[in-house]
């Protein structure tokens, strides 16, 4: 499984290359474009990350949710989760820089390739930011009766949340 | 919605750090806060733009039009309430498959042109249509091969295998959006009886 994962990235790229050399896309040139719209949209969003980063940091250095969450404690210590999940899992789905903040303190403190560490790698990558995409897309067409588009959205993020926990409790 | 996050979590850690006398760490993360966020960003930032421009010499190759040629006949089965001509089918799959390799800026404008395609054979204006409801739940599932920007975290803290979390990504992925579309399913059948 490790060299499976190992090598998707190396064998996405070639794929790539490869194919657009078959395509005979202007290689360079499309890298070149596609670059300076990465550097052009990491701009746009760091003030976004700074903002949120130095608020995470705040928030979670100040070891309220150990305080506040004490009654979880034996609970979570049984699993081995760290109590910062419990956070990041309800910003997950309101804004994607908060909790991409927490991921951020959950790695510096824990380290990437501890089990918490991927947890919470595993759920920043498997869900989007459901009630802010929600909002976007039924505004843009003035739809204020969602129906269960709320209730099944949040259920899957639900889902995503025990899925990664089983999922990497099994694999590492 | 995220106004109040970001003050709630700047007053509640202020207010506690003071309360339960760390007043010294408090000054340290107010000053060293934002100068760790650029160093995130630079961090982060290499393998953002060798991303970026590796996806672009997909996108004009037309591997974006291939996979959502690829996701098509799915939808069929997953939208029964939409004609199999409908441009909308179309605009989601382009959706789809820009948000699955990772071209989120992408993603967006198509996403937004299948609500508006949706919205022309809406009879009620102000109510959400079904196929409205599973494309969204579809969506917000947030079906990512490969999370570029998670990858780039792990990397920055010096993991020693940052892609492994690619395929535990993509099957919780696959847990959520399924169990998020069986959900809509069942509610879809209770509405009609």
């Amino acid at each position: 499984m490790n060299t499976v994962s190992k090598l998707i990235i190396p064998m996405f790229v070639v794929g790539v290359i490869l194919y657009g050399f078959i395509k005979r896309v202007d290689l360079y040139e499309s890298f070149l474009a596609g670059a300076k719209d990465g550097l052009i949209m990491t701009f746009h969003i760091a003030p976004a990350i700074i903002a949120m980063i130095f608020a995470t940091n705040l928030f979670l250095n100040s070891h309220f949710i150990d305080h506040a969450f004490r009654f979880l404690h034996p609970l979570f210590q049984a699993f081995h989760i760290p109590i910062e999940i419990i956070p990041m899992a309800l910003v997950r789905p309101i804004s994607g820089t908060a909790s991409l903040g927490i991921l951020n303190n959950i790695l510096l403190v824990y380290g990437p390739d501890s089990f918490v560490g991927r947890l919470a790698s595993t759920l920043q990558g498997c869900t989007d930011t459901t009630i802010y995409v929600l909002a976007l897309y039924f505004g843009s067409v003035k739809i204020s009766k969602t129906g269960h588009a709320l209730l099944a959205g949040l259920f899957a993020d639900f889902v995503g949340i025990l899925a990664s926990f089983l999922i990497v409790s099994a694999f590492f | 919605m995220v106004s109040y996050i970001w003050g709630f979590f700047i007053l509640i850690g202020v207010f506690f750090s003071l309360l339960t006398g760390q007043t010294e760490a408090l000054n340290n993360q107010i000053f060293s806060g934002a100068t760790e966020g650029i160093n995130l960003l630079l961090e982060m930032l290499p393998l953002l733009v060798l991303w970026t421009g590796v996806m672009r010499i997909a996108e004009d190759a037309g591997i974006l039009q291939k996979f959502s040629n690829l996701v098509l006949p799915i939808l069929h089965k997953l939208f029964p309430s939409l004609k199999k001509d409908d441009p909308a089918l179309g605009y989601i799959a382009s959706n789809i498959a820009a948000n699955a390799l990772g071209l989120g800026s992408a993603a967006t404008p198509f996403g937004l042109k299948a609500m508006e395609c949706m919205q022309k054979n809406n009879p009620n204006k102000g109510s959400a249509t079904e196929a409205m409801i599973t494309f969204l739940i579809l969506n917000t599932g947030g079906v990512t091969i490969i999370p570029t920007t998670v990858l780039a975290l792990r990397l920055s803290h010096g993991s020693a295998n940052p892609s492994e979390i690619i395929v535990t990504s993509i099957l919780a992925t696959a847990c959520s959006s399924i169990a998020g579309l069986l959900l809509d399913y069942f509610i879809r059948r209770r509405k009609r009886r």
